[in-house]
């Protein structure tokens, strides 16, 4: 096990670096000089000595792999540089406070969509065609269809500007501090309702159809059969050992769709105006806020690799073969 | 081919999707003449006006027909779909037949380019790349397709590993045929079922990227009328203009459901067999 586990560390150190390239890469082979853009736009006249100042600072005069060196070497350490912003904050202070709310609605997304798409999913393969199935089977049709962000605007005409029931922006309400320590936790509650029904609708339709496909080709094995020969209640033939087998895979698309429900932030939050990753990332785009937006592609693809790493243990802990047998592809 | 066409037309939903799918590629195709109003004219005196007989799905801030809008909108859904896949998957094909006929190194280097991409998440890195490009419509199908070849890719290079070993394909190696000719006149050929699946459901998962991005204002710009971008207009009206926000989603899901449809029943009809292992290669949108 620990020799898996080391394995699979040492692969992720190239990727850990490959990281830091594409993300220095994309924003400096963009055409035109990148001081340039900061400095107001091509249109706008530049300020000669503020430029002066920024290929200074940013080494832009350097050849290409010595600004990534150097780059590099700041970042390791923990350097992200400051914002662009006027009000200049180190980048890495202003990610430290928006990662834990993306990871908290990442965390609750993800539970909500396990503890839901297995059950659905189960059920629907032990009943094959039945009506449930039929119904599971539309909505995961629509549910993948659905834009994350026209469900948004949906549920606030809905419940936000209709019916007047749940908040539609931000984490907490205007008199928040005013509120006792209970009221308190049940408006941030009210808050991440509907961004998180968002976020988990299409996670959960995919899910569930795939613990459906899995859970279909599982009770078809032989295993399965001889369970149910040796007499086993069906419910446990089911329940035990179907489900356990069926689960595997899941365990490996959780961790490869990462990427995309962790990239799901990105609409949510700023839909919802929720001041998380994905929000920072969008005005860091628009402000063309270059430390920002490396310093955010850097950080949420190493979390994600993390991830990834940690979907692959947990999968070799369930599954004694991929550590002994051939490597996964 | 008959065999598919019968287990294809068997299919009534892939059917229904397949005739969706025209209808909207035809009316992309005809938006100048089927377009009732002129969708960049402006009119002050109709501002927001709710759907009635003369504007079936209403009027926006400038007040300009809604219709005619998603009318043009949709023929950017569907240049953005089509031409962001072609560029995916012709990247996918080059290097997953690549990794997958030499294999060693220069598989190798290939599949941890593929790893490395896919660690990305999509719309971080999307977002990365259009904040110092000018944001045409262009651009978006360029970036779209750069960042969604990897599931092709691996596609390509799975059928590849497998189809190699074939006695024809040892045969032509046999008689001095290049690498290059062995590829793109035997195996490419028996490779392209999954791959053409592959790129039926890539296709809204292209449309649906488009349209987040417009949607954040990051994509197709105005005043081009995209499905994204009315969105994103009519969500600052979401108080008084019901029919801005309703109308052009609906049509994306109406149009990303159809190409799903179609895509999977073309996927059950050219084999069973695949049902599980082509899956969805091309991410959804976010």
């Amino acid at each position: 096990m620990l020799a898996y586990a080391l394995r699979r560390l040492l692969l992720a150190i190239p990727l850990l670096l490959g990281i830091t390239i594409v993300s220095f890469l994309v924003l400096h082979l963009a055409p035109g000089d990148p001081a340039a853009v900061m400095v107001g736009g091509s249109e706008q006249p530049i300020d000669p000595e503020m430029y002066k100042q920024l290929v200074k600072v940013y080494n832009l005069d350097k050849p290409l792999w010595q600004q990534y060196w150097l780059w590099l070497s700041s970042l390791v350490r923990l350097d992200f540089g400051r914002s662009f912003a006027p009000h200049g904050r180190p980048v890495l202070s202003m990610i430290g406070e928006r990662l834990p709310i993306t990871l908290l609605l990442n965390i609750v997304e993800m539970l909500i969509i396990v503890a839901t798409a297995i059950p659905i999913g189960a059920l629907s393969a032990t009943r094959q065609y039945s009506t449930f199935d039929k119904v599971t089977t539309i909505f995961v049709f629509v549910g993948f269809a659905t834009p994350d962000f026209w469900l948004a605007l949906l549920l606030m005409i809905l419940f936000g500007v209709q019916l007047g029931w749940l908040p539609i922006s931000g984490l907490r309400s205007l008199n928040w501090e005013y509120l006792s320590f209970w009221r308190q936790q049940a408006d941030f509650l009210s808050h991440l309702a509907l961004p998180v029904l968002v976020a988990t609708f299409g996670g959960l339709a995919g899910f569930s159809r795939y613990m459906r496909q899995s859970m279909l080709e599982v009770i078809r094995q032989d295993y399965i059969q001889s369970a149910r020969a040796k007499g086993l209640a069906e419910r446990v033939v089911i329940g035990k050992h179907a489900l356990r087998n069926a689960l595997l895979p899941i365990v490996t698309i959780l961790g490869l769709s990462l990427p995309t429900l962790i990239g799901g932030s990105v609409i949510v939050e700023s839909v919802f105006a929720i001041p998380g990753m994905g929000q920072l990332m969008v005005q860091a785009a628009f402000e063309r806020d270059y430390p920002v937006l490396m310093g955010n592609l850097v950080i949420v693809s190493t979390l994600t690799l993390v991830a990834n790493l940690l979907a692959d243990l947990a999968y070799s802990l369930v599954d004694p073969r991929i550590r002994v047998g051939r490597r996964r592809r | 081919m008959r065999g598919f066409w019968k287990a294809f037309a068997r299919n009534r939903l892939a059917v229904l999707g397949g005739i969706v799918v025209i209808c909207l590629v035809t009316a992309a195709l005809l938006a100048p003449v089927l377009a009732p109003w002129d969708p960049y004219r402006p009119d002050v005196k109709k501002i927001l006006d709710p759907p009635s007989g003369r504007h079936l799905l209403g009027t926006d801030q400038l007040g300009r027909d809604v219709l005619s809008r998603m009318l043009h909108g949709a023929r950017v859904s569907l240049a953005v779909g089509f031409v962001s896949v072609g560029i995916a998957a012709a990247i996918g094909i080059m290097l997953g037949a690549a990794a997958g006929y030499h294999g060693g190194t220069v598989d190798a280097t290939i599949m941890r380019l593929v790893d490395l991409m896919l660690v990305f998440p999509r719309f971080f890195l999307l977002l990365a790349v259009l904040a110092f490009l000018k944001p045409s419509i262009w651009t978006i199908m360029v970036v779209i397709g750069l960042t969604g070849w990897m599931g092709v890719a691996r596609l390509v290079r799975a059928e590849f590993l497998a189809l190699k070993e074939r006695e024809f394909v040892v045969w032509s190696q046999a008689v001095g045929a290049n690498a290059f000719r062995i590829i793109w006149r035997h195996i490419l050929p028996n490779a392209m079922a999954p791959v053409l699946v592959a790129m039926t459901l890539g296709i809204p998962a292209a449309i649906l990227t488009e349209s987040g991005l417009s949607f954040l204002g990051l994509g197709v710009q105005p005043p081009r009328a995209t499905w994204g971008n009315i969105l994103n207009e009519g969500k600052d009206a979401i108080e008084l203009a019901w029919w801005l926000s309703v109308y052009p989603g609906l049509a994306i899901l109406l149009t990303v459901l159809s190409y799903n449809l179609l895509g999977e029943g073309i996927r059950d009809a050219l084999d069973p067999r695949l049902r599980q292992s082509a899956g969805r290669v091309v991410s959804r949108g976010s």
